[in-house]
């Protein structure tokens, strides 16, 4: 009886304790729901002569991505986004693993390290690389200098650039995650294929890879989502023709005014996003549930 | 065999750290280089580093900056705070809903944060300015911090709050005297972290800043696109002390206060 009371002032309490969380959820109902809601609806909206929105139904904009010039650009941010992934796949693995064999306080050190130029500002990052490659740049400048070559070599705005500055923007995103399925692995299981005779590379493919595989995925994911998003790398690193989804969006609300297309462009943008968090979700309980059962 | 796998794999991992590091290194290095024209270096100067503290623009966008990142991250460690504290006393359903108003806006596409939010500033006619951008900071700012604090409050055991309700606390005394100064280090990072965000935005930035609220990131973008100068590289430099010197604190406070190894 007494307990039971006790319980009732302590839930009343909790209510009350409620409303704490009500300034930020209203906050983002307005200013993230809101704003999503409404570039949907206008991505079904038409555009006037002048660039201003007209109030009309349309699927004009949906139907216009047809244009093969749009096909070009889809295909060019998705093979940009699966070479990302692949390229950061490869260049973390590794690293990862060698970080997670290492004693705590190394460890820590080393995941700052990685951590730090993720937090440094991607603008920033981009303009480094433009330092490095461009014609009077280090690398041009050195090798005029050695004479190996006589004319600059053009190292910048071209897809080789943009690709070194998406692994370099976004190699964090796929170290972080592989480091974390790494760390709980058990080792038990790996003694034991070595026990069995396995050779290390045996270890790796058949035990080690598929028991981090929600890692893989979890960085997969992360790089391949903010590259299809991408602006500024392809904005700073890449010439005209290396603009990407990102950039056309950004074009169409800036220089072009038509909002109802970009609108259109960035919902499909997102809905491939979705997708992919989706089957990534899907993906990584299926890896859990067979974990399990092992 | 063994020791060898072990040392392809360092000099990999070392290989890939210099990768990570070499280009900001030629990039702060080359602020202090004396030569504007080229990438040959011809001596050691302050100079540039002198000219961005007599540039009126500079001077405005830093200050831009760290008023937009003072405020909307108090802001957004208040609310993100609240929130996560509330959570636990509302209802299953009502917790997923909240938790996807959490991570939908940290997984989409920064770009559209950034569009969406235009429209909703030009459709409510508000004029774009500081305090848009301050809207802006803490809507992505937000649920960072209110990730940060729920992971705070999932490490930690619920001894202390049961103990203090037994001793007939009310729900608001244990909040007040319990839990706040318990996690008052992760409240400190979420801050720094919010703060760092918010000092380095540059995308979401560019769509809902106005002509006269011009932050240092969306300046750097300006000369960057006009071409490589050793202001921008000086004033780069700034930006990636500020920022390496936040995050360090950030994590340090993070790590006073969990004893696990969770980002």
């Amino acid at each position: 009886m007494v307990a039971g009371r006790r319980g009732d002032a302590h839930l009343k309490n909790g209510k009350q304790l409620k409303i704490l969380a009500l300034p930020a959820f209203v906050w983002l109902g307005a200013l993230f729901v809101l704003p999503m809601l409404m570039i949907t609806a206008l991505s079904f909206m038409k555009r006037g002569t002048y660039g201003q929105v007209v109030y009309e139904f349309t699927l004009n904009n949906y139907a216009r991505m047809i244009d093969p010039l749009y096909i070009q650009i889809f295909f060019d941010t998705f093979l940009v986004a699966v070479l990302t992934t692949a390229i950061s796949l490869v260049c973390a693995y590794p690293m990862a693993y060698y970080i997670s064999r290492m004693d705590r306080s190394a460890q820590k050190i080393w995941l700052l390290l990685v951590m730090i130029p993720f937090w440094i500002n991607f603008l920033v990052r981009s303009y480094a690389w433009v330092i490095i490659l461009r014609s009077q740049g280090v690398i041009n400048t050195f090798l005029l200098s050695t004479g190996l070559i006589q004319e600059p070599l053009p190292l910048l705005y071209n897809f080789g650039s943009v690709m070194v500055g998406m692994v370099y923007t976004l190699l964090p995103f796929m170290v972080l995650p592989i480091y974390v399925s790494l760390e709980q692995l058990d080792r038990r299981k790996l003694e034991a294929a070595y026990d069995l005779g396995a050779t290390p590379w045996k270890t790796f493919w058949h035990v080690t890879l598929p028991l981090t595989k929600s890692g893989v995925i979890t960085g997969s994911i992360l790089v391949f989502v903010s590259s299809i998003g991408m602006f500024v790398v392809p904005d700073v690193m890449g010439g005209a023709k290396s603009a990407l989804m990102g950039n056309v969006i950004q074009n169409q609300f800036l220089s072009a005014r038509d909002w109802p297309f970009g609108s259109a462009l960035s919902i499909v943008l997102m809905l491939l996003s979705m997708v992919l968090i989706y089957l990534y979700y899907r993906a990584v309980n299926a890896a859990e549930a067979k974990e399990g059962t092992a | 065999m063994k020791a060898l796998r072990h040392r392809t794999m360092a000099g990999y991992s070392w290989a890939m750290l210099v990768f990570l590091y070499l280009p900001i290194a030629v990039l702060m290095l080359y602020s202090f280089n004396d030569s504007r024209i080229n990438a040959v270096w011809s001596g050691f100067t302050w100079k540039w580093y002198v000219s961005l503290f007599d540039n009126r623009q500079v001077m405005e966008a830093l200050w831009n900056s760290l008023s937009i990142a003072l405020i909307s991250s108090v802001l957004a460690t208040v609310f993100g705070t609240a929130a996560a504290l509330a959570m636990k006393h509302y209802s299953l359903r009502w917790r997923s809903v909240f938790n996807g108003l959490t991570y939908l806006p940290i997984v989409i596409p920064e770009i559209m944060m950034g569009l969406s939010l235009l429209v909703l500033f030009s459709q409510i006619h508000l004029e774009l300015g500081k305090l848009t951008l301050i809207m802006a900071h803490v809507t992505f700012s937000l649920p960072y911090v209110i990730v940060i604090i729920n992971t705070r409050l999932a490490d930690m055991g619920k001894e202390l709050e049961e103990a203090a309700q037994d001793l007939g606390a009310t729900a608001w005394e244990t909040l007040r005297h319990i839990t706040l100064p318990l996690i008052s280090p992760s409240i400190i990072a979420g801050f720094l972290m919010s703060f760092t965000l918010s000092l380095d935005d540059f995308v979401i930035s560019f769509f809902v800043a106005g002509p006269n609220s011009t932050t240092l990131p969306l300046y750097i973008y300006g000369l960057v696109k006009r071409g490589v100068s050793p202001e921008v590289n000086a004033l780069s430099t700034l930006l990636i002390v500020f920022t390496v010197l936040l995050v360090v604190a950030a994590e340090l406070f993070r790590r006073k206060d969990s004893k696990s190894l969770t980002f």
